[in-house]
């Protein structure tokens, strides 16, 4: 997941050690010890969630995805939290740090709930036969992806760089703020059509299954954070790219004046 | 040999005054550190080939186009900082008239000088004053000719009545009489002090206004001159 | 910010009544819409009669796409959007003002669509006082949400396949609330549809401030 690039060194964003070091590579020893801890988690969960853990009693095997899709969904939704965060500290604050950050956890928070969710469906099917149950939680946290998924668009429309920044932060908080709003009418919706039947979700998850699910949430979150710091450090070799090329058009813009200023007669 | 024209004392507070000043169109460089000082009251003509950044160097003044890096500062605003600020401030002609097709002219008139807060009275005179005030004032602007489009453009500009005017080529597309009122009213302006900022291809016509003529090539300044004078009056009569 | 928001309205009504563009392209749009609702549907199984609700806010959605699309669109004029920039028109006015103007075409529209669906559709109105409120509060909604996402969706390119993609998902409650509340109108049990309203009430009351608290900062620098 390291990029390198170019001879430069590169100062990265405030939450990482700054890299004196060329050539550019978005790994530090910080991301480092991160990563090995996420690697960590991740051998012990297959561990305790693939062989130790026992067999729900009504689900059985199935209920091992459980440990994907708690985690990933939970730690997608708290992503997009972030990037609301993000998008606050960005318009407060107006450094690009904020708004890369915001960004990052845009597209993690995307894939992990997206992943989250297909486990969800491969959990449902044995469990009740069907791969999409129409739930409150599912459906919106479907929709929450969607919202993000234009989001990501949005940051993605070209302008100039501040512009850009400010309509990205704008856009986060208001997909932030339609979240709750559609949760709750989903919410709402499903009990009048839904009634009674998929009430009852979750297994009853005690003892080591506790902790296999545990592990999965310490699993996921050092995962989104160690990939959130390399992402986000890809963006801002991107933005320090894209300053220099202005540099750059700059000088061959004013190059352009040379020879012509004689051309129009008095 | 006519006297060299003096020059033009900086006021204290420059009306536009521009050190470096880069400015970004999306990520290009439209001007890449533009230095520039006009005075109160001053006319002055932004010549230079396509694409140097003359209509840019318009839009930047009127808090258009974003501007990132040096010095900005255009009727006390700090283009850097606030660059919404400067636009109430300041009338701006560009190539498209800004009219909406499906609205008569009176309408059209109606509508931006009520958006930009200026005086309805002032509004009825320019479009009586250019001609606009009888058949035409019903005439939806779809089927106006380009000279009558720039006119009804005018009359807003005139109506607002601001303090620096920006205007992007106002002689393109028009006949010897359109040219000769948009002559008529630089000059009217400048009496009354306002500051006259505009790019024109057509150095011969706007000379006579006796402005500086400042030449932008590149996204920069490379000349900066006053514009050849008109013999005085003293050596017209000399001449055999 | 009224003022200008009045002046706004009124110009872009005005436009509207010139181009007829509404008329024309987006009302007959609606009906068509009915019409493969139909088709898809097969009208003898008693489908159509009871989903009529959700296809009506349906078609009602996509002629919001539309109308947004063109409330944008008509300030595409050569030089005009430098124009509006320079006014020192209030952004929030500015908001206010096609926002409003959105809405009252859409409720011209939505009335039509009453009235389509009563005649292709057999649908019988009842409690009327619901379906207005319900109606305006929906529409208000869809009116605020589709300007502001109008605005973000800004490139111009991009603006037709980026504004459904943000648009839509952004107004499942209203769908949600909206159609549950023409259910139970439509079948007489009112009393279940009048608390969607408290939904409806909360969405257009969110969208229309963040609207006039966003559109500022969102229009410094288009």
């Amino acid at each position: 997941m390291t990029q390198t690039l170019g001879d430069e060194g590169v100062a990265t964003g405030d939450a990482a050690p700054a890299e004196a070091i060329a050539p550019g590579s978005t790994a530090s020893r910080g991301t480092r010890v991160v990563g090995l801890l996420a690697l960590a988690a991740w051998g012990l969960l297959l561990l305790y969630g693939l062989v130790i853990s026992p067999n729900d009693v009504l689900q059985e095997e199935s209920v091992r995805l459980f440990y994907i899709h708690v985690p990933g969904a939970t730690v997608g939704m708290l992503a997009f939290a972030f990037t609301a965060f993000g998008s606050a500290m960005y318009l407060w604050r107006r450094t690009a740090f904020w708004d890369l950050a915001a960004g990052a956890s845009a597209e993690i928070g995307v894939v992990f709930l997206t992943l989250g969710l297909i486990a969800g469906g491969l959990w449902g099917e044995p469990t009740w036969g069907e791969y999409w149950v129409w739930d409150a939680r599912g459906t919106s946290s479907a929709l929450a992806v969607v919202l993000y998924l234009g989001y990501l668009a949005v940051r993605r429309i070209p302008s100039a760089p501040e512009v850009r920044r400010k309509r990205s932060a704008i856009a986060g908080l208001i997909v932030f703020i339609d979240v709750p709003i559609v949760h709750f009418s989903v919410e709402w919706w499903n009990t009048v059509h839904q009634p009674a039947t998929i009430s009852r979700l979750d297994p009853t998850i005690e003892g080591l299954m506790l902790f296999a699910y545990f592990l999965g949430m310490v699993a996921f979150s050092l995962t989104y954070w160690w990939l959130v710091i390399h992402r986000f450090r890809v963006g801002w070799l991107q933005e320090q790219v894209d300053e220099r090329s202005l540099s750059d058009a700059i000088d061959l813009r004013r190059a352009e004046s040379d020879g012509s200023s004689t051309e129009v007669t008095s | 040999m006519s006297e060299p024209h003096p020059p033009v004392s900086p006021d204290p507070e420059p009306t536009i005054r521009l050190r470096g000043a880069v400015a970004l169109l999306g990520s290009f460089p439209a001007l890449a550190g533009i230095d520039l000082e006009v005075g109160a009251g001053e006319v002055v003509v932004l010549r230079g080939p396509n694409g140097a950044g003359k209509s840019t160097l318009l839009r930047a003044c009127a808090g258009l186009v974003p501007v990132v890096e040096g010095e900005a500062t255009v009727l006390g605003v700090d283009l850097l900082d606030r660059p919404r600020d400067v636009r109430p401030l300041v009338g701006m002609l560009g190539h498209g008239a800004g009219l909406y097709d499906e609205l008569t002219v009176a309408e059209n008139v109606r509508f931006w000088t009520r958006a930009r807060g200026a005086d309805p009275r002032r509004a009825e005179a320019a479009m009586a004053s250019f001609g606009l005030a009888g058949r035409l004032a019903s005439v939806g602007a779809a089927r106006l000719s380009a000279g009558q489009r720039r006119r009804v453009a005018l009359a807003c500009l005139v109506a607002h009545d601001a303090e620096l005017w920006l205007l992007d080529e106002p002689h393109a597309a028009l006949d010897a009489d359109g040219r000769a009122l948009v002559d008529q009213l630089v000059a009217e302006a400048a009496a009354v002090g306002t500051t006259v900022l505009l790019a024109s291809h057509e150095v011969d016509q706007v000379s006579g206004f006796g402005p500086r003529v400042v030449t932008i090539a590149g996204g920069i300044v490379v000349e900066d001159r006053p514009a050849p004078q008109r013999p005085s009056p003293t050596e017209a009569a000399r001449v055999p | 910010m009224f003022r200008d928001a009045l002046l706004v309205l009124n110009k872009d009504l005005r436009v509207e009544a010139r181009s007829r563009i509404a008329l024309n392209q987006i009302l007959p749009f609606a009906l068509l819409v009915l019409f493969l609702f139909a088709f898809a549907l097969d009208p003898s199984r008693g489908v159509l009669e009871r989903a009529t609700a959700g296809l009506f806010w349906l078609a009602v959605l996509f002629c919001v796409v539309l109308g947004v699309g063109r409330a944008f669109a008509l300030e595409s004029g050569d030089g005009v959007i430098d124009a509006l920039r320079l006014s020192g028109l209030d952004p929030a006015g500015l908001f206010l003002g096609k926002a409003g103007a959105l809405f009252v075409q859409l409720v011209a529209l939505e009335l039509v669509l009453t009235l389509g669906v009563v005649v292709f559709y057999g649908a019988a109105l009842h409690s009327v006082a619901l379906l207005l409120v319900a109606g305006l509060l929906a529409t208000a909604g869809l009116a605020a949400a589709g300007t502001l996402y109008g605005a973000l969706a800004a490139g111009l390119r991009v603006r037709e396949t980026l504004l459904p993609l943000l648009f839509l998902p952004a107004v499942v409650p209203v769908l949600i609330g909206a159609t549950r509340a023409y259910e139970s109108a439509l079948a007489d049990q009112s009393g279940e549809g009048w608390p969607w309203c408290n939904l409806l009430a909360v969405f257009a009351a969110v969208y229309v401030g963040t609207g006039v608290l966003a559109f500022g900062p969102l229009m410094e620098e288009t």
